[in-house]
């Protein structure tokens, strides 16, 4: 009976986790849909706490210690944090449910390697898989949070020939991976350590080359590699809402990743072995130096957009950095209330996360009718009087479009010239994270506006407010 | 013998390579309708989904005998980790969330 309304739970959990992933595709059910899926997992926690077994009380305390801990953790961090860190937030936590994974099957593995536990060939398959995917998202994920939050750089960490180094160590481990399924008596302690350590070291030096605009991608992908050492921990219990869980999860995690390729114009073994810093600025020499930028003043500019009709944003990860997302809304308001028209073209890979504008902006209740996304703002970029670029950089490069030697060649970009004028916010002329030189800086229609976009946006806010 | 094993495992788990195979097609059809707007909470709302994992640390954690230090203690800290990512994965999509709902008005 207990064992009935147990499976059943299960049922009803994975039910909600697909109910509720789809009701996250609309912004008027999706915080409904979370709730589901949350509603889910606890349903399937509570299951679990009262499956029967031989031991007893089943050492209820240490599972219910360490719930009520990870749990405090857990929602002390999501309540604390700022809605710009948010990339750095999800990779940490991703980077946890990707050591659970670790621990987890290293336990199990320890038991087979001291003699305790007997393991088929197919078993040893599921767990060394579970230990190396895992193993990846947790250090890959920890990397990226250490990346995202500034603590480490791109530069430093890279070796020479990285990639290659990275091929010939994933090849190397699957080696060992194949070697230990195949002589699974092989399997001591001492080789356990040994092989999870490697895998540790792989999953930094698998996201060691992959970096600043690249971030969307390798994140999206650590979460794929989450959900799916999720799965295969299902394969190892025979528990369907582990499976179920992990594959959605996994799921979603490879879309957001092709989307993101996609919206970059580049494989996603490009973004692997770093093909921005690797293949660097093809003309970018011949564009330094012999031009000159024009720099607007804050009353010129003020005035302009007092009187004009059409304002579009293009926000970058500048943004992010700056906290500048408050200060655009005052903007906004001001030049709402007179009847200037103001939206926010959003490419698919501005910021550090997918969608991390959006939700930025969702922050100081930017209504998301307001926010175009790449197409939509193309069209309409033809018919706008004033461009202003806060912290955006490689997404409004035209050399993707008109310069064959350079490296983002190929990439769908806004094509900000198009409209009237183009303001761009910058703090200074460094080039972007792809560290290539940005051409519109010096175009006819482009006037820079220099410092903190927050600083600069407002003071542009209190300029507009004496017109 | 390789072979057979491998026979004999998929004739054992036919029901979860059932379970494999459609859910990854119902994944990527649920999901390839999820707009733009709301790619951060879909990462974070699924990546709160795969502390589900955090299940088998706790039935692993209910097997160990209570004198064997060294699996509850390690069981026990794949659960600490699995629920910081569940429970974080949640309160924050939850949190993100709440600004989108605001707009509507």
């Amino acid at each position: 009976m207990l064992g009935a309304v147990i499976n059943l739970s299960y049922l009803i959990g994975a039910l909600a986790f697909v109910l509720g992933l789809r009701r996250l595709s609309s912004p008027d059910t999706a915080r409904r849909g979370n709730r589901l899926a949350a509603f889910g997992m606890g349903l399937a926690i509570l299951a679990t706490l009262l499956t029967p077994n031989a031991q007893g009380n089943g050492n209820i305390i240490w599972i219910l210690g360490a719930i009520v801990l990870g749990g405090l953790i857990g929602w002390r961090a999501a309540r604390k944090v700022e809605m710009t860190a948010m990339p750095q937030l999800v990779s940490i936590f991703n980077g946890f449910g990707g050591a659970c994974a670790v621990v987890l099957a290293g336990l199990e593995l320890e038991r087979v390697a001291s003699g305790m536990q007997q393991a088929t060939t197919n078993e040893m398959v599921i767990l060394l898989l579970t230990l190396f995917i895992g193993g990846v998202a947790f250090t890959g994920s920890i990397l990226a949070y250490l990346k995202l939050d500034g603590k480490v750089w791109d530069e430093k960490i890279t070796l020479p020939q990285h990639s290659l180094i990275n091929g010939i160590f994933l090849l190397g481990l699957l080696a060992f991976m194949i070697f230990l399924c195949w002589q699974s008596a092989s399997l001591t302690v001492v080789v356990l350590i040994i092989f999870t350590v490697l895998t540790l070291i792989y999953g930094l030096s698998f996201v060691a080359p992959i970096g600043g605009a690249d971030m969307p991608v390798v994140i999206s992908l650590l979460n794929s590699f989450t959900g799916l050492s999720a799965a295969a921990a299902g394969l190892i219990y025979n528990n369907q809402i582990m499976l179920v869980g992990g594959i959605l999860v996994g799921a979603s995690g490879t879309i957001l990743t092709v989307l993101m390729c996609q919206a970059m114009n580049r494989s996603l073994m490009n973004v692997l072995i770093g093909g921005f810093s690797a293949s660097g600025g093809g003309s970018k020499a011949s564009t330094d130096g012999d031009q000159t930028v024009v720099e607007v003043g804050l009353a010129d500019l003020a005035i302009q957009l007092y009187y004009c009709d059409k304002v579009m944003m293009v926000p970058g990860y500048g943004l992010a950095v700056a906290q500048a997302q408050k200060a655009c809304k005052e903007l906004d308001e001001l030049l709402e209330a007179n009847q200037v028209e103001v939206k926010y073209a959003i490419h698919p890979v501005a910021g550090r996360m997918p969608g991390h504008m959006n939700v930025l902006l969702a922050e100081v209740d930017i209504p998301y009718s307001k926010l175009l996304d790449l197409e939509e703002a193309n069209a309409e970029l033809k018919d706008t009087d004033v461009v202003i670029v806060v912290g955006a950089n490689d997404v409004v490069n035209p050399s993707a479009e008109d310069d064959p030697g350079s490296s983002i060649y190929g990439m769908p970009v806004l094509q900000v010239w198009n409209a009237k004028q183009v303001i761009v916010l910058k703090r200074s002329m460094r080039p972007g994270y792809a560290g290539i030189q940005n051409p519109l800086f010096f175009h006819e229609k482009t006037k820079m506006l220099f410092g903190d976009a927050k600083d600069s946006l407002t003071k542009l806010v209190g300029e507009v407010k004496n017109q | 013998m390789v072979f057979d094993q491998l026979i004999t495992f998929f004739d054992e788990h036919l029901i979860m390579l059932y379970l494999l195979l459609f859910t990854i097609i119902l994944g990527f059809e649920i999901i390839a309708k999820v707009p733009t707007v709301l790619h951060t909470p879909l990462m974070s709302g699924a990546n709160a989904i795969s502390g589900v994992v955090i299940i088998g640390g706790i039935l692993l954690v209910k097997q160990a005998a209570p004198d064997d230090w060294f699996l509850l203690a390690g069981g026990s800290l794949a659960i600490v980790l699995g629920t910081i990512n569940v429970v974080g994965g949640f309160a924050v999509t939850d949190r993100m969330l709440e600004m989108f709902k605001k707009k509507q008005k």
